[in-house]
């Protein structure tokens, strides 16, 4: 019905933009990755291995990058610890109060990234609410000083955040779980906890997979919790690309990380792809 | 029913009650104390006042930050709605080649995490020779956002009655008529959903206006900025007035779903009685 002039418009617009403004981009990332900076820092177009040489070379890089995946995958299983069950009650058992419930889950979203990991800087520090707190109850004497500058202090915060992130597909796949199948499993005799594990769980892994997704991969390039909480042993690979793209000046060095970074992603998303579509039901 | 279930939802509720708090200390302790005489930290708050809200009013810098923000995230909107619109309509009635890539490319930017984008379109930027500004920051969030357009309008079109498309091209309209006189006003509730969702996420947007920063802060980089020289209660404050901004426009947004919902259900009922 609709005619080729019709489709050339809504098409060429967007692939042209997403062309110029994503796919160009990306490409440039790459080649950078290949380039190299000369004595006078200026960047230098000739075409090596060097850079992806010195990341393995490096002790320090591909230590951090390891490093950041361990706190991604902390962050990873704490948010679904937190969101699954909370997705699991509002789902089955919120009854009148789920509509409400929800929103309350998405408004922390609304309240800046940045703010909410500030905010808990100024619960953590050393003369933070929380030990203050601690002294004022006399549950210590001196504040604890491991509660900020440290990788606890990056996990909880980036917890924080996308447990939200987490919680959502989770819910959405509960939400579509067909509720006569769980009456037809509780009819034929199933208790609740066989009910749970045979038939609610399954059906929920899509959401399980995609929400892992997102609180692993985008934790992994978090750099500003580091920055802010982290201190010295809570340095995350992100913080050594923003520092060569910045004072140490090695873009070329920086653009191979981030290249790598990338495709760390993209392999994760094609996995997560492929195993949401193995366990969506038929 | 057996008693397992009681079993179950005996500590549900409990976990939920304990992730709610979790969520929302930091929110709580955030407006507690942007009205604590003795600054941030310290337990109990102590001195009730309004004396960093005052701070705050006379402070340019943030003020003019807050302008930046709404000026990039408004025309930020304009492009990410201009481009995710025609998008959204070309996955759901166009083939072409390279649809599959183009669909994953759009969406990118929503997973990836934002300093890979950031990166890549300041070395585009660097190639081109552009300066970078407010502009740059503009094209970042613009294009960032096609993505969050295109699935919010996308969702959309695949709940859309093709009929009243085809009704109206039927009886003469041209597709451009057909366009603005019923695509358009049939997708008003995702658009403006998109729209609010597009501009309270380029108002908060760092990682990518992190790399594109000219001259002019926006709101989160002039934060940022304060920050890293220490902590103030100036940033309570503002975070606080946003917040509250951001409350009005969660139940506006509400109220209008709503009542499109109750108009749609009403209309439902007369069809079935008739």
């Amino acid at each position: 019905m609709f005619s080729r002039a019709y489709r050339a418009a809504i098409t060429v617009p967007p692939l042209l933009w997403v062309a110029v403004f994503l796919l160009v981009p990306y490409a440039l990332l790459l080649c950078y990755s290949f380039w190299s900076v000369s004595s006078f820092q200026t960047i230098v177009h000739s075409w090596n291995w060097e850079n992806y040489r010195e990341l393995f070379r490096v002790d320090a890089y591909w230590q951090t990058l390891l490093r950041s995946m361990w706190i991604a995958a902390r962050v990873m299983f704490f948010s679904l610890l937190l969101g699954y069950p909370l997705a699991y009650y509002l789902s089955f058992y919120a009854g009148r109060r789920k509509e409400l419930l929800y929103q309350m889950v998405i408004i922390p979203l609304w309240v800046s990234y940045l703010v909410r990991a500030y905010a808990w800087k100024t619960i953590l520090g050393s003369d933070g609410v929380l030990n203050t707190l601690l002294q004022y109850v006399h549950l210590t004497q001196h504040p604890l000083d491991f509660l900020l500058y440290s990788p606890f202090a990056v996990v909880l915060t980036l917890t924080h955040i996308y447990t939200p992130f987490a919680f959502l597909p989770i819910y959405a796949s509960l939400e579509h779980i067909p509720r006569n199948l769980v009456e037809a499993s509780q009819d034929l005799g199933a208790s609740p906890l066989q009910t749970f594990w045979r038939v609610v769980f399954p059906l929920s892994i899509p959401g399980v997979v995609a929400g892992a997704t997102f609180a692993f991969v985008l934790s992994l390039g978090d750099f500003l919790a580091p920055l802010l909480l982290g201190g010295p042993s809570g340095i995350m690979i992100s913080n050594i690309v923003v520092s060569l793209f910045g004072a140490a000046y090695n873009w070329p060095l920086g653009a191979a990380i981030s290249f790598c970074m990338l495709l760390l992603v993209l392999a994760l998303l094609f996995l997560s792809e492929n195993l949401e579509k193995k366990w969506s039901f038929r | 029913m057996s008693g397992g279930v009681k079993a179950h939802s005996r500590w549900l509720p409990w976990h939920a009650l304990a992730v709610f708090a979790f969520l929302y200390l930091p929110i709580v302790t955030l407006i507690v104390y942007s009205f604590n005489g003795e600054g941030v930290g310290g337990f109990p708050p102590r001195h009730l006042t309004l004396q960093w809200y005052r701070i705050l009013f006379a402070d340019d810098a943030i003020w003019a930050a807050v302008f930046n923000s709404l000026q990039v995230a408004l025309a930020a909107m304009v492009i990410s709605l201009a481009l995710g619109i025609p998008a959204a309509l070309a996955l759901d009635r166009a083939n072409f080649p390279g649809k599959g890539l183009f669909r994953r490319l759009v969406l990118l930017p929503l997973i990836l995490p934002g300093i890979i984008t950031g990166l890549s379109l300041l070395m585009l930027f660097r190639e081109a020779n552009l300066k970078l500004s407010l502009a740059t920051i503009i094209l970042g969030h613009g294009t960032a956002l096609i993505s969050v357009a295109t699935t919010e309008i996308f969702a959309g079109l695949q709940k859309l009655d093709r009929a009243q498309e085809e009704a109206s091209l039927d009886l003469g309209a041209t597709y451009w008529q057909t366009f603005w006189n019923i695509t358009i006003p049939n997708l008003k509730l995702p658009i403006i959903g998109a729209a609010l969702l597009i501009f309270t996420l380029s108002m908060d947007e760092i990682a990518v206006s992190f790399f594109l920063i000219g001259r002019d802060n926006t709101l989160p980089l002039e934060i940022w900025g304060r920050l890293r020289r220490g902590i103030t209660p100036e940033i309570n404050a503002i975070s606080t007035i946003i917040f509250v901004f951001s409350l009005i426009a969660i139940v506006v947004w509400y109220r209008l779903r709503m009542r499109a919902q109750g108009k749609a259900e009403i209309a439902a009922e007369l069809l079935e009685t008739n």
